[in-house]
């Protein structure tokens, strides 16, 4: 398989998992936020094609679990009633891309409660809850890259272009960034904001902090490239002609960056995922009940829940899948660069 | 079987007659001018255990101080409990009172005199007598202002401090101006304090300072069970056993039986559950519900013990203090909402305290309508209603105090106000209390139903605390408040508006409702009827206040879990604090000599 054809594999596999998330709550049964407190932790279902009978069903179906009389978190398997799932069902309503608003889900238990990654502390379910998670980490992830990306370019491109004093200043002030113990920032921006603040707003500011602190690496690449482009025969010829410094750097030396921007994008992107979990997982991130990969995963501290309950594990696999295919990305895209090309011929002679 | 029986009961036998000749030989020599003075002993009923080993504890935190004169947290007051002793204790199991370091006492029949009888021939744990001078002397440092000791609010009975006279050796008369409803429990923690020791440091004003956590052992005495023997900071502390304690078992034998007690410093609750499952600790307590199940269904070598309600009321509460020009435009507004009494007996109908006990707790806890738990059958009023949930009157009262239900995006109902404002509010609780977070989560929720948003904010348990005593900028609160006696008068400082601990508007200078001033009236009240049930009526009466008015909105109850390893013996877990400390003199390893060994 050429390079090219893995790239495209590997970004329409990356698409089709982008997509399942977006569409969350089509794929999700339940509401995230939806408490269910006859059930708090129960594991996750098993589905069934063979019935106490012996007889093969095509249609999946589930057992009804119960608690255990007196117990709070033991259940038990109601073998004498069989779930049926159902596919195209009409529930919770919810809203694709924030637009368009939908009942249809597409399976659910009906009447009766169906959890395949099982339910939290307060019964809500694991997997509406990972998918929907997924909604507020991968767009933090996405965001907090495209902006670190573009607050790079533009800052790298500046000052290998420029260079001088602008170069040395910028530079500088990237390293003061490199240097910044964010964490503790975040702490501190946390103390100044307001008591409650909205959902929304706690995300997007997670979001623009975890962007605006990450610039500086990405700076300095692009300054790097920009600096041996701008030496290039082609620039030279044509700042000779009489072109100007912005059509230079539009026409010659931003494309030259283009291959380090996309693969610095594929290895931010999980980058940033990991730092909103991250920071959800200490509560600095998004708050209950609106669930984040960070924050499911944020009831593993105690004890209890982690030698108790197996299935609250199951949201830290969830981004394997992404992260697995954001790598394999960058280091597809890396291979495909000039860079890479040059030195593979160099070795070859 | 009986041939072992028979072994360790020789062994016992052994030991309890070396142990009375150390005794008996010991004081005698070390102390020869006091070897006449006959010791009164106070002889405790109950299972007979061995002398010797040692157990070890796990405290959450280091404790602050071992002066009791400044204590206030929790640690810090277990440590020194079982360091002091106090003229005359509440037994932590039954709830009443029983002669300590007096051996008795009378009340006069106005109720406004105490007479109190000294055990002759103590000592403090350093082999320093005891006499009056030395309870004289605790009384003078209680009550001199300067010293700003933690008891002093408590001796201050109609405005007048009490007035302590000594009559002979032995006796002494505490004077009150006006009859106290409490009576001689009053003089449950007022531990006698080393005259010798601190005197010195008293009349150069350097009292606070003494008793440091660093401080050298033979610089330290009390007349508790256990003195001080090793502190490692950031480590543990160890104490051992007081040769010269007071009591003895129904043998005649002296107590405490144990050697040593050590307290680890483990400062997470999780970490403790661990030290304790691997054997590291030998006793739990404080425990949540989660880690109890735990720890009981990996149990083997330990038994785990729910000793049933506690005394600690979980509740919320909504900002009702008087902000003035202070308040933003927008907290007046809010304020306006939860001011309505309507809009606070609807929150509580919506709640489902019902839920909070199963999920929270696990079951081990019971639902609350008022602040006294089942873990206080005396004081609880049974006639407070127990109103089951129910969204639709809560529905009801809310259109009646002029909210109404709109329907929001996504269907959802949203609840605004007459003026047409979406009800929005906050509920901080403490981050490092995982129940009380979940407590509002599920709070969430149920107004959630009601159309309210409400958002959770974790804080930091002191920003906490600031915000609600100093700043008063939050808009509603979940707290707890653990009484540390059973008697209505621990929770004085909750319930009167001039009280610190007075959590929706602390401090007030005059009562701001109506209401909050007969509350103060009841307890003042009950503060000097002299019958209990006299005191009864009037606190069930403040009770029904509380119901009626809901400043706060009662939740639930946790009951105190503890665990022990098999081997310690004479373990009775209470429901008053300390809850596995409070018999510590007749705990005992039943495997001694090996335990030492560990």
């Amino acid at each position: 398989m050429s390079t090219r054809s893995r790239l495209l594999v590997c970004a329409l596999a990356l698409g089709a998992l982008h997509l399942g998330v977006a569409c969350a709550g089509f794929f999700a049964p339940y509401d995230p936020a939806a408490q269910d407190r006859e059930h708090p932790y129960a594991p996750p279902m098993r589905p069934h094609f063979v019935d106490a009978q012996g007889r093969l069903h095509l249609r999946p179906f589930f057992y009804a679990q119960a608690l255990r009389a007196g117990t709070f978190d033991i259940y038990e398997e109601d073998r004498a009633s069989p779930i049926p799932v159902k596919f195209f069902v009409s529930s919770a309503p919810y809203r694709v891309l924030g637009l368009l608003r939908l009942r249809v889900h597409l399976f659910g238990g009906g009447d009766a409660p169906l959890y395949l990654l099982g339910s939290d502390a307060y019964g809500r379910d694991l997997l509406s809850r990972v998918l929907f998670g997924g909604q507020v980490s991968l767009l933090a992830g996405l965001i907090g890259a495209g902006l670190t990306l573009s607050i790079g370019l533009c800052i790298g491109a500046a000052a290998g272009f420029w260079g001088g004093w602008k170069d040395e200043v910028l530079m500088r002030v990237a390293e003061l960034f490199l240097a910044l113990p964010w964490i503790y920032l975040l702490f501190a921006m946390r103390a100044f904001l307001p008591l409650a603040v909205p959902p929304l707003k706690a995300f997007l500011l997670v979001v623009v902090v975890i962007g605006a602190v990450g610039w500086a690496r990405p700076a300095r690449m692009v300054r790097g490239i920009v600096l041996s482009a701008k030496e290039r025969d082609f620039v030279r010829a044509a700042r000779g002609f009489g072109a100007s410094g912005s059509y230079l750097l539009r026409r010659h030396i931003l494309p030259e960056t283009a291959s380090v921007v996309l693969t610095q994008a594929a290895i931010l992107v999980p980058q940033f995922v990991l730092a909103e979990m991250t920071l959800s997982f200490l509560g600095l991130g998004v708050p209950e009940p609106i669930p984040s990969w960070g924050n499911l995963l944020a009831s593993l501290q105690h004890y209890n829940v982690l030698v108790s309950y197996w299935w609250m594990y199951l949201p830290a696999l969830a981004m394997v899948p992404f992260f697995l295919g954001y790598l394999v990305l960058a280091s597809l895209l890396q291979g495909s660069t000039g860079a890479a090309k040059i030195e593979e011929a160099a070795s070859g002679v | 079987m009986s041939e072992r029986k028979a072994r360790s009961g020789r062994i016992g036998a052994c030991f309890a007659a070396i142990l009375s000749c150390l005794l008996f030989v010991y004081p005698a020599s070390s102390f020869p001018n006091q070897a006449n003075t006959k010791e009164e002993l106070l002889r405790v009923a109950g299972e007979n255990g061995r002398p010797g080993g040692r157990i070890v504890i796990a405290l959450r935190s280091e404790p602050k101080t071992l002066n009791p004169l400044i204590a206030v947290d929790g640690t810090t007051r277990e440590v020194i409990s079982v360091m002091q002793a106090d003229l005359v204790h509440i037994n932590r199991a039954t709830q009443l009172t029983e002669p300590a370091l007096a051996k008795s006492w009378k009340t006069s029949p106005d109720g406004l005199q105490y007479t109190l009888t000294l055990r002759q021939g103590l000592k403090f744990s350093d082999g320093q007598p005891l006499d009056m001078e030395d309870v004289l002397f605790t009384f003078r440092v209680y009550l001199d202002e300067a010293v700003h000791a933690t008891q002093r609010d408590l001796l201050i009975v109609g405005g007048k401090p009490i007035a302590v006279r000594k009559v002979d050796a032995q006796t002494v008369v505490f004077s009150l101006a006006k009859p106290y409803g409490v009576g001689e429990r009053l003089f449950d923690g007022m531990v006698i304090l080393p005259r010798h020791l601190l005197e010195t440091a008293y009349n150069e004003g350097k009292l606070a300072q003494s008793g440091a956590i660093g401080t050298a052992p033979n610089q330290w005495a009390g007349l508790g069970p256990f003195r001080l023997k090793e502190y490692v900071a950031g480590q543990r502390l160890v104490l051992e056993r007081n040769p010269y304690y007071w009591k003895t078992d129904g043998q005649g034998n002296r107590m405490p039986y144990l050697d040593e007690i050590v307290f680890l410093f483990v400062p997470s609750a999780d970490a403790q559950v661990l030290r304790f499952q691997s054997g590291e600790t030998d006793m739990i307590s404080r425990l949540g519900a989660e880690n109890f199940s735990v720890l009981s269904r990996q149990a083997s070598d330990y038994a785990m013990k729910d000793a049933g309600p506690g005394l600690e009321y979980n509740f919320l509460f909504f900002n009702l203090n008087e902000l003035g020009e202070k308040a933003s435009a927008e907290t007046a507004h809010k304020q306006n909402w939860f001011r309505s009494e309507k809009f606070r007996q609807a929150v509580s109908l919506a709640i489902d305290r019902e839920a909070i006990v199963r999920l929270v707790y696990q079951g081990r806890g019971a639902a609350l309508w008022g602040p006294v738990t089942p873990g206080n059958p005396r004081w609880v009023d049974a006639a407070i209603a127990h109103p089951a949930r129910s969204l639709d009157k809560s529905r009801q009262l809310l259109t009646e105090a002029g909210f109404r239900s709109m329907s929001g995006e996504n269907g959802e109902p949203r609840l605004v106000d007459a003026d047409g404002r979406p009800v929005e509010f906050s509920v901080i609780t403490s981050a490092s209390n995982a129940d009380r977070a979940k407590m509002a989560t599920l709070i969430q929720d149920d107004l959630k139903q009601l159309g309210m948003r409400v958002q959770v904010v974790p804080l930091e348990l002191r920003s906490l605390i600031d915000r609600i005593t100093q700043t008063k900028e939050y808009d509603a609160c979940v707290l707890g408040v653990a009484s540390f006696d059973a008697d209505p008068n621990s929770d004085l400082n909750v319930w009167l508006s001039s009280g610190g601990m007075h959590l929706w508007n602390p401090s007030q200078k005059h009562p701001a409702t109506d209401w909050e001033a007969e509350i103060d009236r009841l307890m003042e009240q009950q503060l000097t009827a002299t019958t209990t049930a006299q005191r009864k009526k009037l606190y069930d009466r403040v009770q029904e206040i509380l119901a009626e008015h809901q400043p706060m909105i009662f939740l639930a109850s946790p009951d105190i879990l503890v665990g022990a390893k098999k081997s310690i013996g004479n373990f009775h877990p209470a429901v008053l604090e300390p809850y596995v400390l409070w018999n510590v003199e007749q705990l005992y390893q039943r495997n001694g000599a090996e335990n030492a060994r560990r």
